[in-house]
């Protein structure tokens, strides 16, 4: 035997033991990923089936690139958008059915509930559908990623770029509820910061559908811009009514929260001129389009940044259990936190210590009828919003987890 | 010039919405009147029906290219025809049961119904752009008036008024009036009596579908459209007093102005303004404003 060989024989050996060892760390043999959202309510076209799909799309690339020693499984449900039902699905699944990581989590209330059972259980929270800033701010805590965007992002996205353009004087349209009421604070700071004026704010009850008798009354005020603090339905019968009622154009219009699904479904005629702030756009480059045009062949729709964002979460995780040759909670949330996330989705993402993924913003315009050449294309970017600019910064913080 | 503080202009432009929305209501609480009237049925799926005949009208144009107008017309013949269809099937064999089994079933259809156009047609819902006769609006003054919805008044006004006047003042009327007082004894005077009841099912959910087109242009056309809209309108229906069908169209219409008014005053009592009114009048007057004790 030629020492050559002795040496080859001896590293495959080594190999051999460490990937054994690798293999022992995972429990049950198996990563196992649970997609729990709204398969069939408001949210289900922004998350719903497209991030299930969107998962397995993360799972079947990661397999085929990284070749893992590991088997990875994915398990879904609905939550209804009710959080009893999110963490009772959230406690079988990590107690009887070995799922390491809960993920999606649309809604605020629903990834508040499972954000608890992941702590108590010592499991992994991802969530890339909710919006609101708790989440990482009084609620935070470190088992926890907070992956897409959050309200905070999106009003200061667009009320700033809208107020610093010329629309000094707002009036709000708000949801009644805790989240409509968050947003409306949240914009509403960002405009007096900018130099812009608040005039007023209407609060309709949720959900609505005939928004015209709120609308004369934002119409009555002469604000020059109207702040739509809603979501979903409310949004997109508000905006249609507001082009009915000739408010648009001489009043523009900036939705706080809206999805491109929002945009597809109200058709450009009557979303023309509006701004608003996206975390991912398909058609930014060759490498987002690829990857949507993949999407698209199977969901027929392009996808929202919750779609996207989903991926991207996933792969990073799969990738964190790789690197930390475990799926140990704390091992995987290190990893994540230590690893910048560079894909089609986010450049040089980051995870901070109060679970917020920071990445660049784009605060998008929509385009005119004439300016729209395909299907779905939608949006001009007026501007990145730079990573450290389109987050709440770290010294505002309310997240006890955050050392100042 | 104001009035208790608010500007009168903005008061006259709540009222006229106001009266828009209330003619919404009229006619989905007259449909449900009849329905309840002659067939002793709580049609929950009233709603389902509504958002059905948006849906038949989205799809007819642009699938089809089938023009609003005709819309207007087909869309509730079709949806009619499936309420005849549910009627012959499945309600039929509930009138001698308790009402609790027609509620059921028809919440149950509605469910159903809702949740295969949500599989088909996502739920953001899909737009209805005002056809070109009616878009547009004038300047009354004191508010921008759509054109589109001072015909929603026009059209769903003449259609309750057109239809209480067959109910009360025809001789088919006077049949089906008959046929709920005493069905055995005008049956025993040769007139088919199941047949009229069926035909009067399929109305009453045509005329929901009526208002599910006219909809179309003023709110996004949605799987939950109607199920959003449906809990006031029985609201509306107990307060008229149960099968009272001038009743439903008074107190759509004047439900309507309340609501607007209270857009004004106090916004956020707008979404329960509607069922303060009905505890009241349950607790005064049980059998509604205009039913018979």
């Amino acid at each position: 035997m030629t020492l050559k060989k002795t040496i080859s024989i001896a590293c495959t050996a080594a190999l051999a033991t460490l990937s054994a060892g690798a293999h022992a760390q995972i429990s049950g043999g198996v990563v196992k990923i649970g997609v729990l959202t709204d398969l069939s309510g408001t949210y289900s076209d922004l998350a719903g089936s497209g991030a299930v799909l969107a998962t397995k799309m993360a799972i079947e690339d990661f397999i085929a690139k990284e070749k893992p020693n590991f088997k990875i499984e994915i398990v879904s449900a609905d939550h209804q958008n009710k959080a009893d039902i999110a963490s009772n699905k959230a406690r079988e699944w990590f107690e009887r059915e070995g799922v390491d990581t809960a993920t999606e989590l649309v809604t605020t209330s629903t990834a508040l509930a499972v954000m608890k059972v992941a702590k108590e259980k010592d499991r992994i929270a991802i969530m890339n559908g909710p919006a609101s800033t708790p989440i990482t701010n009084e609620q935070c805590n470190d088992v926890s990623v907070h992956y897409t965007y959050d309200t905070y992002a999106l009003a200061n996205g667009t009320a700033r770029a809208v107020t610093k353009q010329g629309g000094k004087s707002w009036f709000f349209l708000t949801a009644d509820y805790a989240f409509g009421q968050a947003l409306e604070k949240d914009a509403a700071a960002v405009v007096s910061a900018n130099g812009g004026k608040v005039l007023g704010s209407v609060r309709h009850p949720f959900p609505g559908s005939d928004f015209s008798s709120f609308l004369l009354k934002a119409q009555a005020s002469g604000a020059q811009v109207i702040g739509l603090a809603n979501a979903g339905a409310d949004t997109t019968n508000a905006i249609k009514q507001a082009a009915e009622f000739g408010i648009t154009p001489t009043q523009s219009l900036a939705g706080l929260l809206m999805f491109i699904t929002d945009i597809h479904s109200l058709g450009l005629k009557s979303t023309q001129g509006m701004y608003l702030t996206e975390g991912f756009y398909w058609d930014l480059n060759e490498e987002t389009r690829a990857w949507s045009k993949r999407f698209f062949g199977v969901q027929k729709k392009m996808p929202t940044m919750v779609q996207a964002g989903q991926y991207s979460s996933i792969y990073h995780y799969l990738k964190a259990v790789k690197a930390a040759g475990s799926d140990d909670t704390r091992k995987v949330m290190e990893q994540m936190r230590k690893m910048p996330i560079n894909d089609f989705f986010a450049k040089n993402g980051q995870i901070r210590e109060d679970g917020r993924m920071v990445h660049d913003m784009y605060l998008m315009q929509v385009k005119k009828p004439a300016e729209s050449k395909y299907p779905w294309d939608y949006y001009n970017v007026r501007q990145v919003i730079p990573a450290a600019e389109a987050f709440q910064p770290l010294a505002q913080s309310r997240c006890p987890l955050v050392k100042k | 010039m104001e009035i208790f503080g608010v500007p009168s202009a903005l008061l006259g432009s709540q009222l006229l919405v106001g009266l828009i929305n209330g003619s919404f209501y009229a006619i989905l609480s007259l449909g449900l009147a009849i329905i309840f009237g002659l067939l002793n049925i709580i049609n929950f799926a009233h709603g389902a029906q509504y958002m059905m005949g948006a849906f038949i009208a989205w799809l007819a144009l642009t699938k089809f290219e089938i023009n609003y107008w005709v819309a207007l017309i087909a869309a509730p013949l079709l949806v009619g025809l499936f309420g005849v269809i549910l009627e012959r099937t499945m309600l039929r064999k509930l009138y001698k049961l308790d009402h609790l089994y027609g509620l059921l079933l028809t919440f149950g259809l509605a469910l159903i119904i809702e949740g295969v156009f949500r599989d088909q047609f996502g739920i953001s819902g899909e737009s209805y752009e005002v056809p070109e006769a009616l878009a547009g609006g004038i300047h009354l003054g004191f508010m921008f008036l759509p054109i589109y919805r001072a015909w929603v008044i026009v059209a769903s006004l003449t259609v309750c008024f057109g239809t209480w006047f067959m109910i009360e003042k025809t001789r088919l009327g006077a049949y089906l009036r008959a046929g709920t007082e005493n069905s055995q004894m005008v049956q025993a005077l040769g007139i088919n009596v199941p047949l009229l009841i069926t035909f009067t099912y399929g109305y009453g959910v045509a005329l929901a579908a009526f208002a599910g087109v006219l909809a179309a242009p003023v709110f996004q056309v949605n799987p939950l459209m109607g199920s959003n809209l449906i809990i006031v309108v029985f609201a509306v229906v107990v307060i008229g007093g149960m099968g009272s069908i001038l009743g439903s169209i008074v107190t759509g219409i004047g439900l309507g102005l309340i609501e607007g008014l209270t857009r004004v005053f106090y916004p956020e009592a707008s979404a329960v303004v509607v069922f303060v009114i009905m505890v009241i009048v349950l607790l005064v007057r049980p059998a509604g404003l205009f039913g018979k004790a």
